[in-house]
């Protein structure tokens, strides 16, 4: 671990001196992780737990507030999110440990860098840790790796379990700008595909906030969150579906779907929705929703079985949902 | 950098290197090795701690994070002379083998049975508004974050469950 | 005083059965266990030091070069860096178990990747892990490493290939044959404790406390790792945090630090980091091995094949023994056993819990289902008709053989006969239900130990030697037979353990630590009862000791009352004989498995585990049990998740850490029956005992990838069984 200076930061005007070198530090979790192996080198650290950020709120439309320091577990058992907004709370106890999530934060799970194994490995190519450094999960072991919206410098997936199921429920993140602004972005927006630049992951500059994040009102349908793993608990995702579906008079009337483990960001894919809302279920429709999904997926050898699974395990949560 | 921690109930004043985790402060600095490293990554559970009574990995936090907080190790929870109902569990139902993993799992499930008691569901919790039981299931996969190679999983839950209905009679 | 004995009988005399304390064989509750629990029993890294400093141990990032030099004047110039130790003695790799001399040395030439080259030395752990990661290393890389080992031409030693009767014309010859090939990939040992030291120099006497099984040979390959004399070496470890094989040989740490600590004067300590965990102690060799099994009509073997491709680092004696129980574990007059040895630039190969049977009999066992199902006999079955009547390659008596016991008391408890023979008919929802099951066996082995016991003054004995508790249970088993022998309660019995200053014991590894070490303090037992039968003027079989009393014939006594003012002691020392080959010695079981197999997914659950073990006296009824729990918890990593996996052109282990590499967890793991069976194996020991630390994994992964077949109807032979080998076998 890099020495670095630290700083308390008690209120989000504090951090606007944040520059490129300095890193913001709530539960720490995994950049402490990736500091202690100098993947990440942070030469300033804004320890921002003293903020008052940590309430979840009710909203004027209905919707919740979650504050960027409420912990994944005040998270999944707070009792509104448990009712009115159940995948969310699946997602957050699908995910990690009881320690950990008593301690990683709804701001910075949804900022946790991959589980790439040449990310995490400094002796190893990586474009995204080492921009021009090349990719080593290309033809190395990719078992974990992306096969959805990945590019030929980076198959990196996002491992956060959160985050999928704030995709299918819409999700806003609230953010303080460096300038003092308040953005409001759909989380959708808030994550960049690799590209060229696999090192960019959001669109947050240094000295961006997340304070919040906004859950829009409750909405009627069954709630599922399927996560896929080698291990029954402990383990980062192979593929994990969230989904929030309803049917009306025998046709799908919602069908917000997104996916982990499958893509460099949590992946959420319209084409699908659009496909499936109208039409009554039934087996062919799923499989031409799968069809839809993964008409550009793409395996690396080790994690070619991600999309016969996706496939799989979309048809199950779609037929649990629908039944 | 100065910090005060309120460990086991009494006040330390740890004055250490920023980078220095609150694991390495117990260990190194402040003489408690109860909270063991078993990665140093938050991937295996042995430095399970409770702050402000909650679990946590101490290897993934910063000791300087945590002035004025309560910090609460395995050699506050009992010693060998009295050992708390957790511990003695442990030592009946052979939850362990080797013992090192045994601090952690037993910080981890003491804070685990308050969680249940405070109604907080897991993933294998079947009605996500009912109060949670405490059967294998829901003990096993709420002490996953913590690891034992020598996989005394079956004699921890046992521990966990004998320790649980003692404190409720 | 010293009683010896050396094995090359049986011993019939059963003494323990004349003893009427009670001890041996109750579920006594660990000596260590209320330290263990509280966080006071110090480990390796944890006995508290003056003036210590911290090494960091600097992997070499490529499998294969020349380590030419490295940025040692901008390291040493960062704050807190005391010392760069890049050193010609360092070890390459840990010694293999019982070497008893330094293995491979040298920091230049690099032969896998992690590697040790380097130990960054600092006066706190975080300035000296950045100062490790700071160091830049100049390799070279010329040769291209050799990373895979099919790509290799193998070594083909001839002391390992046998043949007996031709196995081509039985094989020709069967009603019913199997001939497949199987693979399982590397596992890491992973104990919990990662490999540390503490080491300390005063003058030229050197102080290591350790994470280490086997202590008077980890003293002779420190020393001879130094260039010192064994006598100027004292090695501690009291506990040890799991070590499952990987902490037999002293390991690189050890002598970074020992090195490290004499440059500065200074105690240094040395602990390694998960990932050196994985990279630079001992991994098991991944194995590639072909199974032929040629059958009668009623499925008696009449051939058995079972050639196997293993690896290991250049220079390494050490070869994954996979075949060790094929030769006596069925019947069958045509055998052919070979072994070939790829030399890999892959981390050193050594031994890992149940060396050879772990993955050997697991594969022997999937083939034995395959012909079951062929065959349409019941497996249970089929293997008790393969049950020989002696060992079959050395033709020698089994000295006791419990498998059919076995077989039949885990069918029952687990309630076998429920299971449906043919595969994919049990549904609970989307979960395909299967049962498997396979047989257990291990080869029995006694090793040369000493113990010493003293009885005080005041009646209490305290029990000496180097033995360690890898958490095993030594101290509780060494209590036991000492309070049964002496007549004593537990809380009147010390065990010291972990100290080379004390007599040498026979080391922790290849479940031969409890029956080796117990009947050291069994023979020395016996010494003190000889010498308190002459102060009770009677025969030594005339004294009853209990409860700290001697009683003869209607006299009674206070033990204390008996003894000099001065304490008693006896050594007892147990070296092994003849009786090893006059007759073969194992310890048999069967396990029997239920899963649920996703139909959507492919991931396995186990619902359930029956293991049934015979293995001579038990001594510990709790702590057997435990073994065995654990063994058959290995079983479910090996048969589900674990594999090292090696990027197939840097040679690295991708997931050389918790997070990726699975070994089970607490939901990964049902309850588990355990059925100790009741044995007395006089060959084996005084004791009748045998080892029982690694019976439990010895084909625990067989039952639940056959259990996997009867659910899904898919042989998976590429171990793990993860959901990715299943998935094509599933139906759309």
């Amino acid at each position: 671990m890099k020495p670095f200076a630290y700083d308390r930061a008690t209120h989000p005007s504090d951090i606007a001196f944040a520059d490129a070198g300095a890193a913001i530090i709530a539960g720490g979790t995994n950049l402490l992780d990736l500091m202690k192996l100098e993947v990440m080198t942070p030469d300033r650290l804004f320890d921002i737990n003293r903020m008052d950020l940590s309430s979840i709120q009710q909203t004027e439309n209905g919707g919740l507030k979650v504050e960027t320091l409420v912990t994944n577990s005040d998270l999944a058992a707070d009792m509104r999110v448990r009712q009115h907004w159940p995948v969310l709370s699946r997602a957050l106890l699908a995910g990690a440990s009881g320690q950990l999530r008593n301690k990683a934060t709804t701001g910075g799970n949804l900022l946790q860098r991959t589980r790439c194994h040449y990310f995490y490995d400094t002796a190893m190519p990586c474009n995204k840790r080492e921009p021009g450094s090349g990719c080593g999960a290309m033809g190395g072991v990719n078992r974990i790796n992306a096969v959805l919206g990945t590019s030929d410098k980076c198959i990196a997936t996002h491992p956060s379990d959160m985050a999928v199921a704030l995709r299918a429920l819409g999700a806003t993140v609230e953010v303080r700008k460096k300038s003092g602004a308040v953005q409001s972005l759909p989380l959708g927006t808030l994550y960049v595909l690799p590209g060229d630049t696999p090192e960019r992951e959001t669109v947050l500059e240094a000295g961006d906030l997340i304070t919040a994040v906004c859950l829009p009102p409750p909405v009627k349908g069954r709630q599922i969150y399927r996560k896929v793993r080698d291990r029954a608990s402990y383990a980062f995702a192979l593929v994990s579906v969230a989904a929030v579906v309803e049917v009306v008079d025998g046709k799908i009337a919602r069908a917000d779907l997104a996916f982990g483990g499958l893509a460099p960001v949590p992946w959420r894919d319209g084409a699908v929705e659009e496909l499936l809302i109208g039409n009554a279920p039934s087996t062919s429709l799923f499989d031409a929703a799968a069809d839809q999904l993964l008409r550009t997926a793409k395996g690396h050898g080790g994690n070619d079985f991600k999309i016969p699974l996706a496939r799989r395990t979309l048809k199950a949560v779609l037929e649990e949902a629908t039944r | 950098m100065k910090t005060d921690l309120l460990i086991n109930g009494n006040r330390r004043t740890l004055d250490a290197d920023n980078r220095t985790s609150l694991l390495d402060a117990l260990r190194h600095h402040l003489g408690l090795t109860g909270a063991k490293k078993g990665c140093d990554h938050g991937q295996c559970g042995a430095c399970t701690v409770l702050i402000n009574g909650r679990r946590i990995n101490a290897c993934l936090t910063l000791a300087c994070m945590h002035d004025g907080d309560e910090i609460t190790t395995i050699e506050g929870l009992g010693s060998a002379e009295a050992l708390s109902p957790m511990q003695r569990a442990f030592v009946n139902h052979d939850g362990f083998q080797c013992g090192y993993c045994t601090p952690g799992q037993i910080c981890s499930a003491t804070a685990m049975l308050e969680e249940i008691e405070a109604g907080w569901p897991s993933h294998v919790t079947a009605d996500m508004t009912a109060k949670p039981s405490l059967d294998e299931h829901e003990i096993g996969e709420r002490m996953s974050g913590n690891l034992c190679r020598c996989a005394a999983y079956p004699n921890i839950v046992d521990a966990i469950r004998d320790a649980a209905w003692r404190d409720q009679e | 005083m010293t009683r010896h004995m050396k094995m090359d009988n049986a011993d019939t005399r059963r003494r323990l059965d004349d003893m009427v304390q009670g001890a041996v064989g109750a579920p006594l509750d660990r000596p260590d266990g209320p330290l263990k629990v509280t966080g006071a029993a110090h480990y390796a890294a944890e006995q508290p030091t003056d003036a210590l400093c911290y090494g960091v141990l600097v992997r070499a990032p490529a499998a294969k070069g020349r380590l030419l030099n490295m940025s040692t004047n901008a390291v040493m110039a960062l704050p807190g860096v005391l010392a760069i130790v890049s050193d010609e003695r360092m070890l390459r790799n840990p010694a293999q178990g019982t070497a008893n001399e330094a293995p491979v040395q040298g920091v230049h030439e690099i032969a896998y990747f992690g590697q040790p080259v380097a130990l960054v030395v600092a006066e706190t752990f975080e300035q000296a892990r950045h100062a490790a990661q700071a160091l830049q290393l100049h390799i070279e890389t010329t040769d291209e490493a050799a990373l895979d080992p099919l790509a290799v031409e193998p070594e083909i030693p001839e002391d390992k290939q046998s043949s007996m009767g031709d196995l081509d014309a039985a094989m020709k010859n069967a009603v019913y044959r199997v001939d497949e090939t199987y693979t399982t990939p590397s596992h890491s040992s992973a104990p919990m404790e990662p490999h540390a030291s503490i080491a300390q120099w005063e003058g030229e006497q050197l102080t290591l406390r350790g994470s280490y099984q086997m202590l008077k040979y980890n003293r002779n390959e420190l020393a001879d790792s130094l260039g010192i004399e064994p006598k100027n070496v004292r090695i501690l470890a009291p506990y040890v945090g799991g070590g499952f094989g990987s902490k037999l040989g002293i390991a690189p740490e050890a002598v970074a630090a020992a090195l490290a600590a004499k440059k500065l004067s200074r105690p240094v300590s040395v602990a390694m980091t998960r990932p050196h965990v994985f990279e630079t102690t001992m991994r098991r060799s991944e194995t590639r091995q072909r199974v032929r099994l040629a059958a009668d009509a009623q499925g008696r073997l009449t051939g058995i094949g079972h050639e196997t491709l293993v690896s290991n680092l250049p220079g390494e004696r050490f070869a994954e023994p996979v075949t060790q129980a094929t030769a006596f574990m069925y019947r069958g007059e045509n055998r052919i056993i070979g072994q070939k040895i790829a030399r890999l630039n892959r981390t050193c190969a050594g031994s890992v819990r149940a060396p050879g049977e772990a993955v050997g009999v697991t594969i022997v066992e999937n083939a034995m289902d395959e012909l079951a199902e062929q065959a349409g006999i019941d497996p249970v079955e089929l293997r008790k008709r393969n049950i020989p009547e002696e060992d079959p390659t050395r033709q020698v008596p089994f000295s006791s053989h419990k498998l059919a016991e076995a077989l039949d008391a885990g069918a029952r408890g687990f309630g076998w006969e429920k299971r449906n023979a043919i595969p994919k008919q049990v549904r609970d929802g989307e979960w395909m239900i299967g049962m498997g099951m396979a047989s257990a066996f291990r080869v029995n082995m006694l090793k040369e130990a000493q113990a010493r016991v003293r009885l005080n003054a005041n009646g209490t004995a305290e029990i000496e030697s180097d033995q360690t508790d890898i958490g095993t249970g030594t101290y509780a088993i060494l209590t036991q037979i000492a309070c049964d022998m002496l007549g004593l309660a537990p809380e009147n019995v010390t065990v010291r353990l972990g100290d080379t200053d004390l007599p040498p014991g026979s080391g922790s590894g290849g479940s031969f630590g409890a029956a080796s070490n117990g009947t050291a303090v069994f023979l020395a037992c016996e010494e003190l009862r000889l010498q308190l039968a002459t102060a009770a003027g009677c025969a030594e079989p005339d004294l009853t000791l209990k409860d700290g009393k001697a009683i003869v014939g209607n006299r009674q006594v206070i033990i204390a009352e008996l003894l000099p003012s001065t304490a008693l002691e006896a050594t007892g020392h147990i070296e092994p004989g003849d009786a090893s080959s006059k007759v073969r010695q194992a310890t048999y079981g069967a396990y029997f498995a239920e899963v649920a197999v996703s139909a959507i997914t492919g991931e396995t659950r186990v619902r359930r585990m029956t293991g049934a073990f015979a293995a001579g006296r038990i001594l510990n009824a709790k702590t057997a049990r435990s073994q065995c729990l654990g063994g058959m918890v290995w079983g479910i990593g090996m048969a589900l998740t674990e594999a090292l996996e090696f990027d197939p052109r840097y040679g690295q282990i991708a997931n050389h850490d918790f997070a990726e590499y699975h070994i089970p967890v607490n939901a990964d793991v049902p309850q588990i029956d355990v059925i100790l069976l009741e044995e007395h194996d006089d060959w084996a020991n005084p004791l009748q005992a045998k080892g029982l630390g690694e019976l439990g994994i010895c084909g625990a992964g067989a039952a639940i990838t056959n259990a996997i077949y009867n659910a899904t109807g898919v042989r998976v032979r590429d171990y793990p069984a993860t959901l990715d080998k299943i998935l094509p076998g599933l139906e759309t």
